[in-house]
């Protein structure tokens, strides 16, 4: 019950700040902090939760972002559309990658989501529809009441999108579906033998994580009034994904929101003050350091300064 | 439009294209193929090798020469880098895989970032006779760069498949990775041993990279495209398999060159991938898989 | 009795080395049978054969009147074949008691998925065992002998009907070797078949009132214990030459 009051506290609180009067830099940065908080709690379903590695978060997140660029233009679809088809989008393409390779071992899995990123970027320079490789101009529909900007409106959008997912995640990771992911995790032959479908839960995951990240790709396009492949099928999505729940903290719900804000403050502050490519020089880096060092993240680190306390 | 001459030169291309992608890859047949690490970070340090090609080249040094310069060097490189996996990582188990991929992934990402930080995101060429002349043969022209590497491909090819089977080493890092208890049981230390291999195969991997500046401009987000091509040779050819490397890189070569010359180079890059993932499906033990 | 496993001509090859060639076994309900054979003659393929983590690439595999070969193995612990690890695989993330809940969660209330059902049930299963004072120590920081016994009351959670123990004894001291001897009788007891791997030559002859002997992939004696061990080719195969 406190998380639904915690959950409901946030979306309030990001529809007050969108109706009140601060900087408008605030929710472009803002957008991108939760779009990040999405990626990273879709990634970690998979990855935290049954351990398999996916490296290709701007495959699903591109998808998702074209998806919606393509039915904005060829329908005019509102946003809510967008986003649906954005996440089935991305949940079909879980579906296929998974069923392809899940039955693999990890790594596998992880270069296939590789691979899926160059064959979608490829198809999108490819294909003038959506303007190739020089991209699409789109117009935004007018703002709707009460929003004074169309940014301020996918702010609110995406903190209810980073609510969504969580809660989503929550759900997984208490439930036995959860435990069941852990179990392969741990060792998946055991898993299977205990009785534990682990191809049809590590599709689960995949599909589920799939959909969440097409559907945090779906507004992409309205934020920019732009779309197009290098950008949008960029690494840096990768790490922000990968890197915000490993460093946040991968077994538990809280850690790739914790890693999420911290990376995107880090970005807002780095790439402000030195440069955009010292910032993922430092994260990659931050990634390295936890995986080798503190593999349970900050969460972890935080539990075990707690622990250390009480003693 | 489509000419027979047209794709017998394809074809050409595509087998000393292929034969480059067999030499690139063979270091990550042995890494990843023979030692289960999953080092996805194999592209990226080929990369880095052709970066300190092209500083030795601003010295005058000639990059098949700088490359075997490098390879001592990588070679330390690599041990040092699998000590620090076996010791953070392997040891411990459980976790390895996640955190082992990330760890990797990390690395290639910190060598891509510090390429650009460095030496910015401009395309880098080498200098060299053989680089930007042809060889003229019955009305088709080879480019030299392209013969070079060739060359340097099957010699190394050649010389890592016969140190595989015939010398004790070599074949001691084919038994570690067949059956590790047994190797134990007659006394030699298996760590020691992939260590050494590891260290070869970066060792590898700095000839790799002179070749790879050789063929054509290298630029810091290359390795990216390579991780498809040398994934898909080594899933391709089947783990563990040397030999294999040579056929499957021909493969991907001719494949690569005919999508090319019918397609476009728009195209080109998606055949790795594409393939790999074909492979994936149809038959993930490759073609010569243990 | 009637026979509960019918292993048929079942053949495993790696690449071009052979695991398992020809293997005929018929098991019969509620036996106590034993597995043996020296390194390397087929007993744990033929275990993950019949638990589902290997396809056979011939013959037959017939679990109470199903064939089962196509089967993953989730499906044939789900029909009530359970097994545990040579070497022990726990859940290392979660606690003794959790261990026994996954398998409880998803193979016997897996309609319901309630929780408090299985809590109960497991720690049951835990005071069987003698391990449930360690009910929320967590899985990697157990004892050798106590995780053996994880092992074996992990696969006892499935509430299976066959129970495949391999090596559950390995590298145990003696009166460690009684203590999970006595939970396998008293399990058989109650009725389950049990497949005995073991190396441990006098728990092999206590438990079993049949053994088969393996050696490089065939079986090559099958019957009563005494008779087989005594059997020329069963200690040629152990003994060499």
């Amino acid at each position: 019950m406190k998380y639904w009051i915690g959950a409901a506290v946030i979306l309030l609180a990001a529809v007050g700040l969108a109706l009140s009067g601060i900087n408008e830099y605030f929710f472009f940065a803002g957008y991108v902090v939760l779009t990040f908080v999405v990626l990273a709690t879709a990634w970690n379903i998979l990855g935290g939760y049954a351990g398999y590695v996916n490296f290709g978060t701007p495959a699903f997140f591109g998808l998702g972002a074209y998806s919606a660029a393509v039915l904005f233009k060829a329908l005019g679809a509102p946003l809510l559309l967008q986003i649906v088809a954005g996440a089935v989008m991305g949940g079909l393409l879980g579906f296929g990658v998974g069923l392809l390779t899940l039955r693999l071992r990890g790594i596998f899995f992880a270069i296939a989501t590789v691979a899926v990123i160059f064959i979608m970027e490829t198809l999108m320079v490819n294909w003038r529809y959506v303007g190739g490789a020089t991209g699409l101009q789109l117009l935004r529909p007018p703002v709707p009441e009460p929003f004074d900007s169309y940014t301020r409106m996918l702010f609110v959008v995406m903190a209810l999108m980073a609510v969504v997912a969580v809660s989503v995640a929550r759900y997984v990771q208490v439930s036995w579906i959860g435990r069941g992911l852990r179990a392969i995790r741990d060792s998946e032959e055991a898993a299977e033998c205990s009785g534990v479908p682990t191809l049809r839960l590590k599709l689960f995951a995949c599909v589920v994580s799939g959909a969440l990240m097409g559907a945090a790709g779906a507004p992409m396009p309205m934020y920019l009034s732009f779309i197009e492949p290098a950008s949008t099928f960029n690494l840096s999505y990768t790490i922000g994904a990968l890197g915000g729940a490993i460093i946040g903290g991968m077994s538990h719900w809280l850690g790739p929101i914790v890693g999420a804000i911290l990376l995107g403050s880090l970005q807002q502050i780095v790439t402000v003050t030195v440069s955009g490519e010292v910032n993922v020089l430092v994260v990659g880096v931050l990634l390295v350091l936890f995986v080798v060092a503190a593999p349970e993240g900050i969460l972890g680190l935080f539990r075990k300064r707690t622990l250390a306390r009480r003693k | 439009m489509f000419s027979f001459e047209l794709l017998l030169e394809a074809i050409l291309f595509g087998v000393l294209l292929g034969c480059f992608y067999a030499a690139v890859s063979i270091g990550l047949s042995v890494s990843f193929g023979l030692l289960d690490v999953p080092h996805v970070a194999h592209p990226a340090i080929m990369v880095f090798g052709s970066y300190c090609t092209y500083l030795l080249g601003l010295y005058g040094l000639d990059p098949i020469v700088a490359g075997i310069v490098l390879m001592p060097v990588f070679f330390l490189l690599g041990v040092g880098v699998y000590r620090f996996y076996y010791e953070s990582f392997e040891k411990r188990g459980t976790e390895a895989g996640v955190r082992g991929l990330a760890f990797f992934f990390g690395i290639a990402f910190i060598i891509e970032v510090g390429l650009i930080l460095v030496f910015g995101v401009d395309q880098r060429m080498a200098q060299a006779p053989y680089i930007g002349t042809s060889l003229s043969i019955a009305g088709y022209r080879i480019p030299y760069r392209l013969l070079v590497a060739f060359g340097v491909a099957l010699v190394l090819t050649a010389a890592l498949t016969i140190y595989f089977s015939k010398t004790f080493l070599g074949r001691a890092i084919k038994a570690v990775a067949q059956d590790e208890p047994a190797l134990r049981l007659m006394g030699a230390n298996p760590v020691r041993i992939k260590q050494w291999a590891f260290g070869i195969a970066t060792g590898v991997s700095a000839l790799a990279g002179a070749m790879l500046i050789i063929v054509g401009p290298v630029e810091p987000s290359l390795d990216r495209l390579y991780i498809g091509r040398t994934f898909c040779v080594v899933v391709l050819a089947g783990l563990g398999s040397m030999t294999g490397t040579l056929a499957a890189g021909l493969i991907l070569g001719i494949a690569e060159s005919i999508v090319l010359t019918l397609f476009g180079a728009s195209w080109a890059p998606a055949v790795a991938f594409g393939l790999l993932l074909i492979v994936l499906g149809i038959r993930p033990q490759g073609l010569f898989g243990r | 009795m009637s026979a509960i496993l019918k292993i048929e001509r079942v053949s495993k090859h790696f690449g071009g080395f052979t695991a398992l060639s020809d293997v005929n076994v018929e098991i019969a309900r509620g036996e106590r049978f034993g597995l043996i054979g020296p390194n390397g003659s087929g007993k744990t393929t033929l275990i993950n054969c019949i638990s589902g983590s290997l396809r056979n690439d011939a013959g037959s595999i017939v679990f109470d009147g199903e064939e089962i070969s196509r089967l993953p193995a989730f499906q044939r612990t789900r029909r009530g074949i359970a097994r545990s690890f040579q070497v022990p695989r726990p859940f290392s993330s979660m606690s003794v008691l959790e261990n026994l809940i996954v398998p409880l969660e998803y193979v016997v209330h897996r309609a319901s998925l309630h929780t408090a059902d299985s809590q109960g049930e497991a720690m049951e299963l835990l005071r069987r065992i003698g391990l449930a004072d360690k009910a929320e120590t967590p899985s990697n920081q157990l004892t050798q002998v106590d995780l053996r016994k994880l092992e074996l009351a992990r696969a006892m959670a499935a509430r299976p009907r066959l129970l495949i123990s391999d090596e559950a004894m390995a590298g145990l001291s003696g009166s460690e070797v009684d203590e999970i001897l006595d939970i396998l009788i008293k399990l058989n007891e109650s009725g389950i078949t049990i497949i005995m791997i073991e190396h441990i030559m006098h728990a092999v002859m206590r438990f079993s009132e049949r053994v088969v002997c393996l050696d490089a992939g065939r079986k090559i004696a099958d019957g009563d214990p005494q008779e087989v061990i005594a059997t020329p080719e069963v200690r040629k195969a152990y003994l060499g030459e």
